[in-house]
């Protein structure tokens, strides 16, 4: 923990044993001038260059896709964050993270520039040697280059490190030859450049830079997918693919620490895509709620359709929270290790590792609460709801691969546990003394006053108290299933889900404390709502989760006593939701959209 | 050659519109700015192209508004521009507007002085004509395409059924309408750029306005449609007689 103008910048994982104010945390609101024309410079980029030929790149046009990213080159929508000397505009992270954001409205283009600007280009600009970085990055920056990634093959998906694509230096050492096939490549179809995995000798797992057009290298038909349709994605065959031995990029041997590191920026900038198509897809659900009538009058006037609403808008403004704080640590994070020397590349990296935990959480939500916004917009939208004719329902379609790329979900919750008793283990996070206080805690008396007068002081109690319920079921599950936990992993998930909800849950509260104290209690009072709501569900389904672990391992009065701890520790006040819930639905309606 | 663009703010198309003081004020909170589309479509972009064609062009925006206006003429700067000056009053009146453009224009020594055709929201199309007066220069108003060359100006203009082709010299006042130029989106080194030109901020000349708003009313609200079938002429007479009382 560091102390920066009165700030206090948490480390990776550190939320789950310290507090943070209002005062340490990035929020949208806090987005300067020049970020916010950024942002809208995206959305008017989506609305006039990509949505009004959107069924013409569904249908994989030929040229089209590269076409429009050539033309989101010229806006410099492919490089915010290269350095300057490669073509890029130097931009840091939280602007990054906003065009992300932006761009994430646009269906299959926004897979397709994700691809392009994340995993097709990351590799080259991270681990690129400079003769790598200056032949590739400025023309990827440009969109003269498409980028694509090839890590994933027919037997090793979840498994990456279990590939079977090998690569053999040549007898005159000059050329690497690759033997093997991947599948599932975004962008695949027309790409120039590929960050492609292989094992040298048979066991170092090692990064390729290919080109297209290297002997021996070819694809497979363009994937019938069920959604982002317009997203190339194939499969790529290498047969003595002849590579040069220049273009290894990183170590030999040393492939999965890019495959890795570049995964928790990507699971990130995920969060930021899947909460731009989240708000436009809650925008046309609250758009046609209020024009459809039904039983003559319109059918936003009806509680069922307000609720639904209103549980989009919660989650959608709890992700929302979480990732900009989220980026913000990171940019910090990055700041202060650039100053300490490092190259920009090494300290980003460098920065999105310390927050990987945070970066899994961010995955994880934002890619469901994509799910559940575009699938209660299809309901709200009746039976259009499933005709071609509405956007909601390709967006229904499309938000469903968000669950199952850059790490399926079930991957990234076992990754939150796991990294963070790694960090435990390894002494740069200091679990056991917090878990231990709240074992202390249960067994003394209970302290039931809350003499806290200072506003917010019961929400806040409500985050501690979560924090207290996740060390101690965490706490618990190490100590009974020590080294098996691994092998528990419906516990493991259990717990990654209580830590999921406890971080956005501070996330938002921290967030709306920082608007109170900007623009007034009474300039606040439908986003106080949200954040009720999102505590008062999120106190169940953590109580849930946590019995559910709970009960896996434990037994007897020990049992018994963690139950009561953890009632203790999700109680928290009754809350009249279906009112808040109407007081959030009723202002999108006066809006027309979701503005909060 | 120096142009001179004038950039006002209107309030996003999608704005909810309600008055406040009695009905005599326009009610600004919770209104999301734009640049007027006529100023930004036809008359920047416009300016910006041919300032593209020809880089000795000195490109300025005028303004005539407070403090709140300085983040639509960022967004302005980021399209274009080599800086931009802001009038520091807040009056509505096309008069006072034009005279304190006019102050500017005259010391600036502009040769093209480019305006939108009107603003969307209160829709006067009065300050280029005044300000051409003012300067004592031509006027020509709803332009569809703007062509210069050295120190004359060749414009087109709408009129009923066909186009009118006018050759004038400069300097001259221009309203620019749709056909002069095509909306573009400002890229990010525009944006980046944007921060760092110079954005001029003086107070305005003693003048009197010389009309006041006495009150604003919105539009009655639409009443429902009523739909009739093709076939039922009977139907559709009964209503035009009994309850729309027309025939
Ligand atoms: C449209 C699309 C685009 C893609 N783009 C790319 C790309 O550009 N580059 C690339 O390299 N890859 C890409 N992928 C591949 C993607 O990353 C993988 O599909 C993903 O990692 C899952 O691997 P899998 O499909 O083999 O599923 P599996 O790994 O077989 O998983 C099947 C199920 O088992 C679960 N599971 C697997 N292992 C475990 C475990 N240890 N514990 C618990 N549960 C487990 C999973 O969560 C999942 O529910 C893309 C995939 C799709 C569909």
């Amino acid at each position: 923990m560091e102390s920066v103008e009165n700030k206090t910048i948490l480390k990776g994982g550190e939320w789950l044993i310290k507090e943070s104010t209002a005062n340490d945390i990035f929020i949208r609101e806090d987005f300067s001038e020049e970020q916010q024309m950024i942002m809208d410079m995206c959305s008017q980029f989506i609305q006039t260059e990509v949505l009004p030929i959107i069924d013409r790149i569904d249908k994989l046009e030929p040229g089209l896709m590269r076409s429009l990213l050539v033309k989101a080159g010229e806006q410099g929508l492919l490089s915010t964050s290269f350095p300057e000397e490669y073509g890029g505009l130097a931009k840091d992270f939280i602007t990054s993270t906003i065009v992300n954001e932006g761009l994430g409205n646009g269906f299959s283009f926004s897979v397709a520039i994700a691809a392009h600007t994340g995993i097709g280009s990351l590799p080259i600009l991270y681990f690129g040697t400079e003769d790598q970085k200056q032949k590739y990055i400025p023309k990827l920056a440009s969109g003269e280059f498409i980028g694509a990634y090839g890590l994933t093959e027919p037997g090793s998906g979840s498994d990456a490190l279990g590939a079977k694509t090998t690569a053999r230096l040549s007898e005159d050492g000059k050329y690497y030859l690759l033997n093997g096939q991947k599948c599932w490549i975004t962008n695949g179809g027309f790409a120039d450049v590929y960050t492609v995995f292989a094992k040298v000798d048979g066991d170092k797992f090692t990064a390729f830079i290919v080109e297209r057009g290297f002997e021996g290298f070819t694809q497979g038909p363009e994937e019938h997918k069920m959604g982002i349709k317009g997203s190339s994605t194939v499969q790529l065959y290498f047969q003595d693919c002849k590579v040069p031995a220049e273009n290894v990029l990183g170590e030999i041997g040393k492939g999965h620490i890019i495959a890795f590191n570049i995964l928790n920026i990507g699971r990130l900038k995920l969060c930021a895509a899947t909460n731009g198509g989240s708000r436009s897809a809650l925008d046309m659900s609250v758009e046609y709620a209020i024009n459809r009538e039904q039983f003559n009058t319109s059918i936003s006037n009806f509680g069922a359709i307000k609720e639904k609403l209103a549980n989009m808008a919660i989650s959608l403004w709890a992700s929302d929270s979480a990732l900009y704080r989220t980026a913000a640590l990171i940019e910090e994070k990055r700041a202060e290790l650039e100053a300490s020397g490092k190259t920009h590349e090494q300290a980003l990296l460098g920065a999105a590792e310390e927050y990987a935990i945070e970066c899994a959480i961010l995955k994880v939500f934002g890619s469901e609460v994509l799910d559940l916004v575009t699938n209660e917009g299809v309901q709200i939208h009746g039976g259009n709801g499933f005709s071609d004719e509405y956007l909601i329902s390709k967006a229904y379609r499309d938000s469903r691969i968000n669950r199952i790329y850059e790490g399926t979900n079930e991957i990234n919750r076992l990754l939150i546990l796991d990294m963070t008793l790694k960090r435990a283990m390894k002494g740069r996070l200091d679990l056991m003394g917090p878990a231990m206080a709240v074992a202390n805690e249960l067994m003394s008396i209970p302290d039931f006053g809350n003499d806290d007068e200072t506003p917010f002081s019961e929400q806040k109690k409500y985050i501690i108290n979560f924090k207290k319920a996740i060390l101690m079921v965490a706490g618990a599950a190490v100590q009974k299933l020590m080294m098996n936990i691994d092998k528990e992993q419906e516990v493991l998930i259990h717990i990654a889900n209580m830590a999921i909800d406890t971080y956005h849950a501070e996330s938002c509260l921290l967030r709306l404390m920082k608007l109170t104290e900007k623009n007034g209690e009474a300039n606040v009072a439908v986003l106080k709502d949200i954040v009720d709501c999102f505590i008062y569900d999120a106190a169940d389904r953590i109580n849930k989760n946590g019995k559910d672990a709970l009960n896996a391992f434990g037994e007897g009065d020990e049992l018994r006593i963690m139950h009561i701890g953890l009632k203790r520790f999700t109680k928290v006040q009754p809350l009249n939701s279906k009112a808040a819930k109407r007081r959030i639905a009723d202002k999108m309606i006066a809006d027309r959209k979701y503005a909060f | 050659m120096k142009i001179l663009v004038c950039i006002s703010k209107t309030p996003d198309t999608t704005s909810k519109i309600s008055f406040k003081e009695n009905n005599t004020k326009f009610e600004e909170s919770g209104v999301q700015w734009i640049i007027n589309p006529y100023d930004e479509w036809y008359a920047l972009v416009r300016a910006i192209e041919l300032k593209e064609k020809d880089a000795s062009i000195q490109l300025h925006l005028i303004s005539v508004g407070g403090a709140d206006y300085d983040p639509v003429i960022r967004k302005a700067l980021a399209l274009g521009g080599d800086e931009a000056i802001r009038i520091n009053a807040t009056n509505n009146d096309s008069y006072f507007i034009a005279v304190q453009i006019a102050e500017v224009a005259k010391q600036g020594g502009y040769d093209l002085i480019l305006t939108g055709k009107e603003t969307i929201d209160y829709n006067s199309s009065s300050v280029g004509g005044m300000l051409a007066e003012l300067l004592d220069v031509p006027y020509i108003s709803l332009a569809t395409k703007v062509e210069v060359n050295n120190s004359a100006a060749t414009v087109n203009r709408e009129i009923e059924g066909g186009e009118e082709t006018d050759e004038v010299s400069l300097p001259v006042v221009i309203s620019c309408q749709k056909g002069v130029a095509e909306q573009r989106i400002p890229n990010m080194r525009g944006i980046m750029a944007a921060r760092t030109k110079p954005l001029k901020v003086i107070e305005p000349a003693a003048v009197e306005a010389l009309t006041n708003v006495v009150s604003y009313e919105l539009p009655a609200p639409k009443a429902g449609v009523k739909l009739v079938a093709a076939d039922n002429v009977q139907e559709l007479v009964r209503l035009l007689h009994e309850e729309a009382k027309v025939i």
